[in-house]
């Protein structure tokens, strides 16, 4: 029996065909995405990554909300380039408390990944309010309303550290029990940019 | 083809869903279409943010993608799927009920996903963006999918499952597939979840499912679509039946290794990467084949081009479709994906397969069924032959500005001067990016005026009328 035979059994049979399908498309997934999901080195902090604080992972879900990830990636590529612009390259090991991973795909605006530190809250506050203002040729949108809503609007975040630390981040019961009152007196606005200034700064690139 | 008023079959199609949904297809295009013309114009004018948080760029650019692909792709292929399973099977849909809790749950969960996003509620993982209820929703209502269709195709009186069944299939088991794990997240609030995956092992399994929603959607999907309509409007048999088993099973095979490509040079393994990158330029055997097969398929009907517009669409729809699958492996290459990865190139790419062949390869379909629907001539041949220009005319403007866009970024980018110091600041490469963002938004309307010249002929055509009824053919089982 040749192999145009053997489809002609398949192709008659709706059971054969949809497991050919199934079994056909599961291969890939199998071999190359299930391994990398128990590569322990993907999943092992550098040195000097710590998980979010609070008002810093408000920040990050701030983010989340309103798509940044879109025009801004959090991925630097190691070329020569690239590290020159944005800092050192990417480790995989700094993202381990990324939940989801926010690399983008797409450079409307630059790359954001080591942004922590190069400017002061007052920049960031200033561009957020109105891009225009520190970046005359600016393209992106503004965001006054973050000033705003308060950090802790949604009362969610002592729910959120709990799924965290459910899902293996080490956040003590003490420090969820007491993270609402360091969202206390603080705007979206300060969440976002704490996290943004938190970005990128557990690496040097002094180590290698 | 037995006269029907001979048919002793009481039997029906039952068509009146593939209406609906062939009317809501076309209705999320042009919401779809308008909320990226509009998101393209606030990448010139970042004015029309109004600093109002709905409208903002990110969530308006999430929200295009979203409807386009799951309004206007999903509602067709749908649509589509159900007059062809039934004509190849030669039976009734299997569960007509299902079938429109089907056409209305999806419609209903694209309201409400569009709305959510705008909202803000929002995962961030691209293609998959929308939050855990909706993703259960969505799951529900696929499930419900597979049952009509993989329940037709058993009740089927035709031994053999036709090609663009097997396309069908594989989008509905495969996506189902995809979604689920890539969707898989810890729910903090109604609203808001956590994903299962963090870091580079998110990225991954979001890339496995992000292009594969391209490969088994977009690809897949509307690959069943052609070689369904292609022949039957071409009058054609398919070219070679041996042909499309190979395209099938390697086509499904190899589409799944490729999503790495979306991740060269991050910070994910190098072997995974190199797979990735190796899988994807294979690819392009699969693809290319369904494409020869296709364009053969028409060899013998060239002068039918003269005078009809359905497959004028569907045969410049295969064309972008060489265009785009043989773009994609060139830059899922390293060496390349250098130059284009992070840029408008990439933009530029998914559009000339979203315009160039899904919404083409869509439009000949509808220019094909709705008269056939309604039992009536289409209102305007002359009209829909306009639309034929402006559709190629943008699409290919599009591309254009994008790959101008998208070669200038990734080069200037990446220059360095004879002291190895970066040549140019990221902002002085933005501003020259002003006048390729004017031709792309100019594309886009062009393209967006086209599809609407469509919609106002279908309204003329279906208006007044109802969906008439047809039966099987009764020589089917002598064939068979």
């Amino acid at each position: 029996m040749n192999a145009y035979q053997l489809h002609q059994i398949l192709e008659k049979n709706i059971g054969l065909l949809v497991f050919g399908i199934l079994f056909v498309s599961a291969i890939g997934g199998l071999v190359q995405v299930l391994p990398s999901l128990f590569q322990e080195s993907l999943q092992t902090a550098t040195e000097n990554t710590k998980v979010y604080q609070p008002l810093e992972l408000v920040g990050r879900d701030i983010y989340i909300r309103e798509a940044c990830s879109t025009c801004h990636s959090q991925q630097i590529r190691p070329l020569v380039a690239e590290v020159q612009r944005y800092g050192a390259f990417s480790r995989a090991g700094e993202f381990v408390y990324d939940r989801p991973f926010l690399w983008g795909s797409k450079r409307t605006g630059p790359d954001l990944h080591r942004i922590g530190g190069k400017y002061s809250d007052d920049w960031h506050r200033m561009h957020l309010i109105n891009p225009r203002a520190v970046v005359p040729n600016s393209i992106m949108p503004a965001y006054p309303w973050l000033a705003d809503r308060l950090a802790n609007q949604d009362q969610d975040i002592e729910k959120k550290l709990r799924v965290l630390q459910m899902l293996g981040h080490p956040y003590t019961d003490e420090e969820i029990a007491s993270s609402s009152s360091k969202l206390e007196g603080f705007t979206e606005m300060d969440a976002l940019i704490a996290y943004l200034q938190v970005l990128g700064t557990a690496y040097s690139g002094e180590e290698s | 083809m037995v006269d029907p008023a001979k048919n002793l079959s009481v039997e029906i199609y039952s068509d009146r869903m593939v209406t609906v949904l062939v009317m809501f297809s076309i209705f999320w295009s042009v919401v779809g279409m308008l909320a990226g013309v509009y998101a393209a114009a606030q990448l010139i004018w970042p004015v029309l943010n109004f600093d109002l948080p709905w409208l903002s760029f990110g969530r308006l650019r999430t929200f295009h993608t979203n409807v386009v692909i799951f309004g206007f792709g999903v509602s067709a292929l749908m649509g589509t799927a159900y007059y062809s399973v039934q004509r190849t099977c030669h039976v009734r849909l299997f569960s007509p009920n299902l079938a429109w809790f089907t056409c209305w749950a999806w419609q209903i969960a694209i309201l409400i996903g569009g709305l959510s996003l705008l909202a803000g509620y929002n995962t961030s993982k691209e293609y998959a963006e929308l939050e855990w209820p909706l993703d259960i929703a969505i799951t529900l209502v696929w499930v419900c999918f597979g049952i009509v269709f993989f329940g037709t195709i058993a009740k089927r009186k035709i031994k053999q499952i036709y090609i663009s069944n097997w396309f069908y299939g594989a989008l509905i088991i495969v996506i189902a597939m995809l979604h689920i794990v890539n969707n898989l997240e810890v729910p903090v609030t109604l609203t808001k979840s956590y994903s299962l995956y963090a870091g580079a092992q998110d990225a991954i399994v979001q890339w496995w499912y992000g292009h594969n929603a391209v490969g088994f959607l977009l690809t897949g999907g509307f690959l069943g679509m052609m070689y369904y309509f292609l022949p039957k409007q071409a009058e054609r048999p398919i070219w070679s039946y041996k042909l499309s088993i190979v395209a099938f099973w390697a086509f499904t095979y190899s589409y799944i290794w490729a999503g790495p490509h979306h991740l060269h040079f991050n910070a994910i393994p190098d072997w995974v990467q190199n797979l990735g990158m190796l899988m994807s330029i294979i690819l392009l055997a699969p693809s290319w084949a369904s494409m020869i097969n296709g364009i053969m398929t028409v060899s013998t009907a060239w002068e039918k081009l003269r005078t009809d517009p359905a497959l004028k669409f569907i045969v410049l729809a295969l064309a972008f479709y060489g265009l785009a699958t043989f773009e994609g492996p060139m830059l899922a290459i390293k060496s390349v994906n250098i130059i284009s990865h992070f840029t408008e190139w990439t933009v530029g790419h998914v559009h000339s397969g979203a315009l160039g062949w899904n919404a083409l390869i869509t439009f000949g379909t509808f220019y094909f069924l709705v008269p056939r629907l309604v039992g009536a001539k289409l209102y305007s041949v002359r009209l829909a032959n306009i639309h034929f220009w402006l559709a190629l005319a943008g699409t290919i403007l599009y591309i254009v500005a994008l790959w101008g866009a998208g070669v200038s970024q990734g080069v200037l980018w990446l220059s360095l001067d004879e002291l190895g110091e970066l040549r140019y600041s990221f902002t002085e490469v933005m501003a020259a990016m002003n006048p390729y963002y004017l031709l792309r938004f100019i594309a886009g309307l062009i393209f967006l005026i086209g599809a609407l010249l469509m919609y106002y002929n279908f309204f003329k055509t279906i208006i007044g009328r109802r969906t008439i009824a047809v039966r099987p053919p009764v020589i089917a089982e002598a064939v068979a």
